[in-house]
């Protein structure tokens, strides 16, 4: 390992926001060929780091080395030309671009013979298909240049992405936070690119709050905190306990606690209930349930069958195509989200930039988007700028989220912590009866994830209905009393969870007939 | 480390302070640089750009009369670029004020000079006025919802809709000064209507100055609207609908319904503009006499930086030079047109912010980076 030799160093960088010191003299190198690891709470500084290294950000001190070869890394370009490749998630595609003319996009082949010729000459597509299908080939990331990328599963997007920054030659490729949004069998998928990636000598800068997938493919972990670097090891060396202990600096129990649940009344009453996605394609086919007052009701089920439409037409979202929705004995068939929300609904939206925050709005502005009307945030009309300070510094503190102040801009906050802020809304509004939550904990660090479901626990033994809806399988057992198993747009399944294995749900959730009666 | 973080927070009084340089900072600039290349281009055609800058100084703002006339021009300024500009913070790109300005002064004068003499008595002031100015407000307001309706219910463009209402409302206003409202005075030959009654005016400031209440009603109506926006309920729903609808929608907010008002409310206060001029100014409604006011509203909304404060700033500027323009070409020939390059350069280099910044060097936020770091930040 070590005579490999250090493709990037990084030595000293620090990187100041108003009332942040993001980064504090971070040291950071990356070897050849090698997968490395960089862990931390949420807000601790790790997409900083690398957007220094892409050349986003501008460090305030402290110097970059790529090969051997002092850099100043002024702009992306400068980064893509020396070879360094950063994965966002899927908001760098344009969605309604081919693949093909996503990966070209800012690195057009220029073809004319001399610089006097007109630069409008036709875009060759033809060509860099070629490169993208042989690219493919090579490194086993299936894509189809003619897709439309707006069309593809988010991990088909990310393979786009990675194909994209290897097809500007990177050999050191940033992965922030990669497989937060796949399911298991597309990380499963990206880690065998990854190695496969890194056996052909590519380089790889691997975010990920998720201590497992850590000890499987890192070569070295690295872990900040506070800005700071606390250290730096390798998975032969440690394990989950002691990685989770170094993020959060505290003992972290990943085992969720939790007593037997006592379900009273149906709170959340579904049936036959039918709904479309924005394709127009009937993706929830005819689910019937209920969720109980004092349970947690888990949906397990690969993305992407029907999950996120359910949620949608639970909340008021997307119109339904049929059946019915009750909740508290209200039928709100067909009903706005405010009166859901009123008749007791909160809300953990799946696409948390896209419902559930206003990335302009203040952090307490965000704290009572759903609410802001009702006292005390809102009495006559009038916002009562007084009482959304105080919420917002209770939550705050509360649920521990990193930032300056209440004023800060939503935007500005780490990924993790713009979560903690829709999670502590939700969880704190009065008057709640049922709880939706969509992927509760996505991109959250493990010690805020021991709190959240210790709050949604808390809220279950209070009496209130959850609905659980998660791609992290663990999660689901964790948490859910009960289990259903979302197939094709269809419930196939409900069982208790106490009484199920891993295995079995895996074989349901790809799609094999029930056997036993449900439960 | 919380407490360090604390103490480098601004708060209070030193937040806001910096809030507003950092939201004037470029409309600063941009001012400044168009001042810089107006002068140039008033020095290749052969003029003295420094004896030009002090005329139109000296014209807009060099004496008490020279006030007097700015802010009767800033006075229709205002409402119309407080009407942009709310609609902006909606999300909405109201290019209509031009035609909900005309329909409001049409019917401002209307209630002004028919009014009375339908029910037969003399108005006294204190009914007239408002009367006059909430026909006006009210015109604005049912003109405008239209394009809000047809955006909200049925996805249709609001820019495109509010210009072709531009003219639908010009043309109407011109059947109707030419037509049913034709002040008929056998002496008139213009398309306008009858002056408005004595007790429907609005009544002077400073006796021999034209400066007339509206001004300061505008700023009143400017701190309403600032009020609106950040202190009331309906303005959180009107912002939230603006910087992200599919938020707005599942907050809970009936964006249709917030998408229609924000609109009308636009409308309404293009239609202030119009009945300002009316009341305050004109005391008739002349066919011409307002043409423009819409559209440089839109330039002195963003400008502004669709703040009401900047909108206010904007306006006083934008009249200056136009009022100013006049003693310019009187002191140094050069054409009052020079006037239009330079704001068209002003809106140029606010439209164009990176520019601005690349030639002074300023730093871009880099909160402008966020969409960059995609969901997992
Ligand atoms: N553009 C910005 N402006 C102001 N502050 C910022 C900005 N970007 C990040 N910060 C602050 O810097 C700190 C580090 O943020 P960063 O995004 O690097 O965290 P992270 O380690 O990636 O966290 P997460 O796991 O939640 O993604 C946070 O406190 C954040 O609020
Ligand atoms: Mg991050």
């Amino acid at each position: 390992m070590s005579e490999k030799k250090i493709v990037l160093d990084a030595r000293g960088i620090t990187k100041q926001f108003p009332g942040v010191l993001a980064n504090d003299l971070v040291d950071f190198d990356l070897r050849e060929g090698e997968v490395h690891a960089l862990l931390g709470e949420n807000g601790a500084g790790k997409s900083t780091l690398m957007n220094v290294l892409y050349g986003l950000y501008k460090a305030d001190s402290g110097e970059v080395k790529v090969n051997g070869e002092n850099l100043i890394l002024s702009s992306p370009r400068d980064a893509i030309y020396k070879g360094i490749g950063m994965v966002h998630q899927h908001f760098m595609l344009v969605p309604v671009f081919s693949v093909t003319e996503n990966i070209m996009l800012g690195a057009e082949t220029d073809h004319r013979a001399t610089p006097n010729e007109s630069p409008l000459v036709k875009l060759d597509r033809k060509e860099v298909a070629q490169k993208v299908k042989s690219l493919s080939q090579q490194y086993g990331l299936e894509v189809e240049p003619a897709a439309i990328v707006g069309d593809l599963p988010v991990g088909v997007q990310q393979r786009v992405e990675i194909v994209k920054a290897l097809y500007r030659n990177a050999n050191i490729l940033i992965l922030d936070e990669p497989t937060a949004v796949l399911t298991p069998q597309e990380a499963d998928d990206l880690f065998r690119i990854v190695h496969e990636l890194t056996t052909r000598g590519v380089s790889i800068v691997f975010i990920t709050h998720k201590l497992k997938e850590v000890l499987a493919i890192a070569d070295r972990i690295t872990v900040m905190r506070g800005g700071k670097v606390v250290g730096t090891t390798t998975p032969q060396e440690t394990d989950e306990h002691q990685l989770a202990a170094m993020m959060v600096g505290r003992d972290v129990i990943l085992t969720v606690e939790k007593e037997v649940a006592h379900p009273a009344d149906d709170v959340l009453l579904v049936e036959k209930l039918r709904v479309r996605d924005v394709r127009d394609i009937e993706t929830v086919r005819g689910v019937s349930f209920t969720v109980r007052a004092g349970e947690i009701l888990g949906i397990a089920g690969v993305q992407g069958n029907g999950q996120t439409e359910l949620a949608e037409a639970l909340t008021g979202l997307r119109r339904i195509e049929g059946g019915t929705i009750q909740l508290a004995e209200k039928n709100l068939t067909g009903k706005t989200p405010r009166i859901f929300t009123e008749s007791g609904l909160a809300h953990i939206p799946e696409d948390r930039q896209r419902h559930g925050l206003v990335l302009g709005y203040t952090v307490a502005d965000n704290m009572v988007l759903c609410d802001y009307y009702k006292a005390p945030f809102g009495v006559n009309g009038v916002l009562q700028q007084k009482a959304l300070d105080e919420n917002s510094r209770r939550l705050i503190q509360e649920y521990d989220v990193r930032t300056p102040s209440p004023y800060v801009s939503a935007g500005k906050l780490s990924g993790g912590n713009q979560q903690k802020v829709i999670v502590a809304r939700e969880l704190s509004r009065a008057n709640v009866k049922l709880v939706v939550a969509n992927q509760p904990t996505r991109g959250l660090d493990v010690g805020s994830i021991e709190y959240i479901h210790k709050e949604i626990i808390a809220m279950r033994d209070r009496g209130v209905a959850v609905l659980l809806i998660s791609a992290e399988l663990d999660e689901v057992m964790a948490l859910s009393d009960r289990i259903a198993v979302m197939y094709h747009g269809e419930i196939v399944t409900t069982v208790d969870a106490k009484s199920v294995t891993r295995e079995q749900l895996g074989l349901w959730m790809a799609g094999s007939k029930v056997q036993q009666p449900a439960a | 480390m919380q407490s360090a973080e604390e103490k480098q927070a601004p708060q209070g009084w030193k937040r806001i302070g910096r809030a507003i340089m950092d939201a004037a900072l470029v409309p600063v600039l941009a001012i400044f640089s168009a001042i810089i290349v107006g002068g140039v281009v008033i020095a290749v055609v052969g003029g003295n750009p420094f004896a030009a800058y002090l005329g139109l100084i000296q014209g807009a703002y060099g004496s008490t009369k020279a006030w007097s006339e700015t802010f009767v021009w800033a006075t229709p300024y205002i409402f119309a670029g407080l009407a942009v500009a709310l609609a902006f913070k909606g999300g909405l790109f109201n290019i209509g004020a031009e035609g909900q300005l005309a329909f409001g002064a049409v019917a401002t004068a209307w209630v002004g000079y028919a009014l009375p003499g339908m029910l037969g008595v003399e108005l006294p002031a204190i009914l007239h006025i408002p009367l006059a100015i909430g026909a006006g407000m009210l015109a604005g307001f049912l003109w405008a919802a239209i394009p809000g309706a047809l955006r909200a219910y049925a996805g249709g463009s609001e820019v495109i809709n509010t210009i072709m209402m531009n003219y639908i409302a010009l043309n109407i206003t011109s059947f109707l000064l030419n037509g049913p409202m034709k002040d008929n005075n056998p002496l008139n030959v213009i398309a306008r209507t009858p002056e408005i009654a004595e007790g429907a005016r609005i009544p002077v400031i400073f006796d021999g100055l034209r400066v007339h209440w509206g001004f300061p009603l505008a700023l009143i109506v400017a701190f309403l609207v600032w009020y609106l926006l950040w202190k009331t309920t309906f303005g959180f729903e009107i912002r939230t609908v603006g910087a992200n609808p599919d938020a707005a929608k599942y907050a809970g907010i009936n964006y249709k319904r917030v998408i229609v008002l924000t609109m009308a409310l636009s409308g309404l206060l293009a239609g202030l503009a119009g009945a300002v001029e009316v009341t305050g100014l004109n005391y008739r409604h002349e066919l011409g006499f307002s043409i423009g006011y819409g559209y440089d509203a839109i330039a002195i909304a963003l400008l502004g930086r669709t703040h009401p404060l900047g909108v206010v700033l904007a306006s006083i500027l934008f009249a200056g030079m136009r009022n100013g323009a006049t003693r310019m070409q009187f002191l140094t020939q050069i054409p009052v047109d020079i006037i239009s390059v330079i704001q068209a350069l002003i809106l140029l280099f606010v439209a164009a912010d990176a520019i601005v910044r690349y030639i002074y060097r300023i730093k871009a936020k880099e909160d402008r980076l966020v969409l960059t770091r995609g969901w997992g930040g």
